[in-house]
């Protein structure tokens, strides 16, 4: 094993991981705020397909993730009214989304498959993804807006009785969640694999949504989940790549298997996945009585 | 805020369930779907006559399109009403698509190592076999979710894409055809693998009998068994269903197996039936899509049949769209997200009025 292999790898690691920071921390926010999103995968399609279209018309790398978050605040935005002001179920509304995101950017991006793009460099992004956890981890734990999302999660009605807008804190919180997850579709399909594919995010959304279960809804935890995912990826990918004598299709599993196994190694201590989930996690908020 | 409440209408909660609403609502949905569906069109620059007509009449206007529908609603309508087992329980599996791989491979594999018999107990054995790849998938997240408490909308997820790809391994590796020039698909059933047709020269097939037989049972189950009434008692308020001494892992476990059973039967139904093989794509999605079927049915038996023909037309449609009008058939996928968003909007009908202040 020599330096520059391993050096090699970490990058590979780096690059493969950061959507997955992304998806995961703004699905955190917005289960902070009491809100389940199960649209992570559909928003991440609409975002990585606008990001690739844009691109394409305009060669502008700026506009191009202006209007992917944009999309994502737009699908995520829908979301919200929904579960919000109709106060429908968000599981299923959530399921909704990703339905609707996979066949609306498979639409849209029909005619620009095979069409080439320059990539852009991903180190910023990479850079970006550590510096938005800390972010967000200052925000929960050392501001008072912080402190006001989590107790609009745990307990809506006593935000709503000491006079906090619980509508107005998850709605944001919902924005913030699909912009980063468009943002971490536009990653992919600019700076990682810079092409379009249809359903090219392959479950990433899936597992971003099982990062925050991972992680006990705690910021930094997500990034430790992310790199074991990122991890075991990339180590299927090159363990593809020696040629063993062991069908492809059981590597490319891998991950899939791993989240499970990880999922189930965290959930089985019930006490814990109670103390640290958030107490009104898909309760809709009704103010009348 | 409170004069603004005076011009738009309040949200108040409903003593009980409007049943008028419960019935009126999967209607408004639709009609809603189709009015933003023809305003997609206009701004692609379609008719939106000719457009709507071509997507949701010129399918069904012939006998084979009729055919055709019920080939697509077979597996939708089996799924949505096993399905009905696990959300009426408030359990959301949402991988039925795993569930209907892994039916596909248990029978297709016994239709594989029978592929010279000749005899009438293959299919059944293929059916039952079918079923139990299906519940067996399907118990996988049950034994999680009641054993170590994990999430089962995310195991039952990730278990589509690992059946996927033991499928895609059996079908490029151990069970590829070996007179199939290397293409990734299996040798094909023998001819008393196959599903009988119904009638010569159309694609419906004996699945569709199956399907009406099993929700004609579940349709039973559901309203005059004690299983039915604890799944929707447990579903309304575990609580209650706790303090009444219900069993709710037994109750998990079964909603479970039963939807896996129906998916895998659904899944042997399709490679037995249309197809004759394994191969790679053998499902369009028809696991996710019959989500929204099962919501679009209510739920009841009745409501699903005429659910999965809505659906299933979507399906038909959205291919005549790609032939006639050069429109991706992925806006069938929008059509679909697009009827189940008006769906759980308007369910707020069902539970709460909205009622206008008096203006003092």
């Amino acid at each position: 094993m020599n330096l520059d292999l391993i050096l090699g790898i970490l990058q590979i690691v780096l690059i493969a991981t950061t959507p997955l920071v992304f998806a995961g921390i703004g699905e955190l926010v917005t289960e902070k705020s009491g809100v389940l999103n199960l649209g992570v995968e559909g928003m991440m399609l609409v975002g990585a397909v606008s990001a690739f279209i844009i691109l394409v018309i305009t060669g502008s790398y700026f506009l191009a993730f202006f209007v992917s978050i944009l999309s994502g605040i737009i699908m995520s935005g829908l979301f919200a009214f929904l579960v919000l002001f109709l106060m429908s179920n968000q599981i299923a509304t959530g399921l909704a989304l990703t339905i609707f995101g996979i066949g609306l950017s498979s639409m849209l991006g029909k005619q620009y498959i095979g069409t080439p793009i320059d990539g852009l460099s991903p180190w910023f992004f990479v850079i970006f993804s550590f510096l938005i956890v800390f972010l967000v981890s200052y925000f929960f734990y050392k501001t008072k807006a912080g402190l006001i999302l989590r107790a609009v999660g745990e307990s809506h009605n006593s935000a709503h009785a000491l006079g906090y807008s619980v509508i107005k804190i998850r709605f944001l919180s919902i924005l913030f969640g699909g912009s980063m997850c468009a943002l971490a579709g536009s990653y992919i399909s600019i700076c990682y694999a810079p092409m379009w594919q249809e359903g090219m995010t392959a479950g990433r959304g899936w597992i971003a949504l099982a990062l925050v279960v991972f992680a006990t809804w705690k910021p930094e935890r997500v990034l430790i989940g992310a790199y074991i995912f990122g991890g075991v990826t990339i180590l299927q990918m090159n363990l593809q790549a020696l040629g063993l004598r062991f069908p492809g299709q059981f590597f490319s599993m891998a991950p899939y298997v791993a989240t499970i196994i990880v999922l189930v190694l965290i959930s089985s201590n019930k006490l814990r996945i109670k103390l640290s989930a958030p107490a009104s996690l898909t309760i809709p908020f009704y103010k009348g009585r | 805020m409170e004069k603004m409440n005076s011009l738009f209408p309040s949200i108040v909660s409903r003593p009980q369930n409007s049943g008028l609403m419960n019935f009126f609502v999967p209607i408004i949905s639709i009609v809603l779907t189709l009015i933003t569906g023809s305003i997609i069109f206009v701004l692609l620059g379609f008719d939106p006559v000719y457009a709507l007509y071509t997507f949701f009449i010129s399918p069904i206007s012939s006998t084979y399109g009729i055919s055709e529908l019920f080939v697509k609603a077979t597996p939708l309508a089996l799924i949505a009403i096993g399905l009905s087992y696990c959300f009426k329980n408030n359990i959301y599996n949402i991988g039925a698509e795993g569930q209907l791989t892994m039916g596909a491979i248990f029978g297709g594999g016994i239709g594989i190592l029978f592929h010279d018999t000749n005899a009438f107990w293959l299919l059944p054995l293929m059916i039952f076999a079918g079923a139990i790849g299906g519940a067996l998938w399907g118990l996988i997240p049950a034994i999680l979710k009641t054993k170590f408490n994990t999430n089962e909308i995310l195991t039952s997820l990730m278990l589509v894409y690992v059946a996927l790809f033991i499928l895609d391994y059996l079908v490029v590796g151990p069970w590829k055809d070996p007179f199939g020039y290397s293409f990734p698909k299996s040798r094909p059933f023998s001819e008393s693998g196959r599903m009988p047709l119904l009638f010569d020269g159309l694609r419906v097939h004996f699945g569709l009998i199956i399907t009406l037989f099993l929700i004609l049972v579940s349709w039973f189950i559901f309203s005059k068994t004690i299983f039915g009434f604890q799944l929707k008692v447990s579903g309304y308020s575990p609580k209650a269903a706790r303090y009444a001494g219900f069993n709710q892992t037994t109750l998990v476990f079964f909603a479970f197996a039963i939807c896996g059973a129906f998916a895998g039967i659904a899944g042997l139904a399709e490679v037995s039936g249309p197809i004759g093989l394994l191969y790679r794509d053998i499902s369009p999605n028809y696991g996710f899509t019959a989500i929204i079927v099962a919501f679009l049915g209510r739920l009841h038996p009745i409501g699903i049949i005429f659910a999965s023909l809505v659906i299933a037309l979507t399906y038909l449609g959205a291919e005549d769209a790609q032939l006639f009008l050069q429109i991706p058939s992925a806006v069938g996928f929008i059509f679909q997200g697009l009827v189940l968003f008006y769906l759980l909007g308007a369910e707020l009908l069902i539970n709460y009025k909205l009622t206008y202040k008096k203006l003092l």
